[in-house]
């Protein structure tokens, strides 16, 4: 257990809690990269993924490319990106929008699919347009089903950003990767536990958050 | 094309690796995970504790479990071990959960029946419940395969070598063909992987073709 007192004291030394390397600026750069992927995957997958449910249209092929999307490795594809469109914020960003979007269309189209379909048809029956349709009863009804596309994408994220240090992102992963290239174990273990602690909590956060919604 | 002919020998290496590295975890994860899963059917206090602890370890990230496993229990850092040790974790997590919901959605009916006509504990588990509840158990191989291959890449980035290997290597040699080939090799060993399964499920339940399921 003495590598774990290890990272406890690299935990503990004040030079690793300040300035541009230290353990806060590390975390606030991990959950910016998680946000803005998030967000991005969000506002391409989550309507389509209503568009899905609600019409019942490709449903066939939103499966199969989530399906595929999953077989696809996700330290191949970043390390392509960056070879393909160089290094900078972009190309590592808009790999980890690709592999964001399955749970996220996973969980907007299973949402929708999942409302009772005479609650459906009770709403057009009282003569609700089919936006209403969606928007007031199909979206309400789906909540939960959606904050957990939205738990495990920002899950994956989180977990991917720790890969994407490899190829040059800061954040978490920074501590890993750097600790890997100069066998620095009580560094790379206690950025580990960092990341550990940061998935859990997300993880908590969501769990609440699902408690709390309505459906 | 070239460049993987010209490597063939070290890409079926890498490749043998990635398949041991894949089978070996999903294997142990779905034995173990079997008699929990059970367990965790038939009684509702232990599900909800298994079920919540699976969930937690499924959402430990992979690299820093990577980091941190052979700092609990003693192996060396570059050890294969760690890399399988770690993806049987995460089957094991997603795979108690699917054996719960197989043998949950057997009906009790059934399960009293074959009690009524003499069956012992272990005739009824082998001969009727496991059978009825193979093609979800199948379903739930087939998922924890695939993410499986995908995952055992991510160990090249702590030096255990495999189809990532070609990743790195492709990075720092700024060598997209590389990339290119190992991501095609990765998907066709899940792919290839898959039909196994497949096969092996139509191999050990011959009905479920007849209604075209599993």
């Amino acid at each position: 257990m003495s590598v774990f007192s290890e990272a406890f004291d690299w935990l503990s030394t004040s030079t690793n809690w300040h300035g541009p390397d230290g353990v806060p600026h590390r975390v606030l750069e991990h959950l910016g990269y998680t946000a803005l992927t998030v967000v991005i995957a969000s506002a391409i997958a989550i309507p389509l993924g209503l568009w899905i449910g609600h019409t019942g249209r490709l449903r066939g092929l939103a499966i199969a490319v989530t399906g595929a999307l999953r077989a696809l490795p996700t330290l191949g594809l970043l390390t392509l990106v960056v070879l393909w469109r160089g290094i900078g914020l972009t190309p590592p960003i808009a790999a980890l929008v690709v592999l964001a979007i399955p749970p996220l269309l996973a969980g907007a189209y299973a949402g929708v699919e999942s409302v009772d379909r005479r609650t459906v048809d009770a709403a057009r029956g009282i003569g609700m347009t089919e936006w209403q349709v969606l928007t007031r009863v199909e979206v309400p009804l789906s909540l939960s089903l959606l904050l957990g596309g939205l738990r495990s994408a920002v899950l994956q994220v989180v977990a991917t950003a720790t890969v994407a240090a490899y190829i040059g992102l800061g954040g978490l992963g920074r501590y890993l990767l750097d600790g890997i290239a100069v066998r620095d174990y009580p560094q790379m273990l206690g950025g580990s536990l960092v990341v550990v602690v940061l998935a859990l909590l997300l993880d908590g956060a969501f769990a609440l958050l699902q408690r709390l919604s309505p459906t | 094309m070239t460049w993987a002919r010209a490597n063939s020998d070290r890409l079926v290496d890498l490749m043998l690796q990635h398949l041991w590295l894949s089978v070996v975890p999903v294997v142990v994860g779905f034995l173990l995970a079997l008699p929990i899963g059970w367990w965790a059917s038939r009684f509702a206090r232990p599900r909800a504790v298994l079920l919540a602890a699976g969930g937690i370890l499924y959402t430990l990230p992979s690299l820093p479990l990577l980091v941190i496993i052979p700092g609990l229990i003693g192996t060396s850092f570059l050890d294969p071990i760690n890399v399988a040790i770690v993806l049987t974790l995460y089957a094991l997590a997603l795979f108690v959960r699917i054996v719960a919901d197989a043998f949950a959605q057997v009906s009790a009916e059934v399960l009293d029946s074959a009690t009524a006509s003499g069956y012992s504990w272990w005739q009824r588990f082998g001969g009727v419940e496991l059978p009825l509840a193979g093609p979800v158990l199948l379903a739930g191989v087939r998922v924890a395969s695939v993410s499986t291959v995908s995952l055992v890449t991510v160990g090249a980035l702590v030096g255990v070598s495999n189809l990532g290997s070609l990743f790195t290597e492709g990075f720092q040699r700024d060598f997209r063909t590389e990339i290119t080939v190992g991501i095609v090799l990765v998907v066709i060993l899940a792919l290839v992987l898959d039909a196994v399964w497949v096969l092996l499920g139509r191999l050990l339940m011959p009905w479920t073709r007849l209604r075209g399921a599993g």
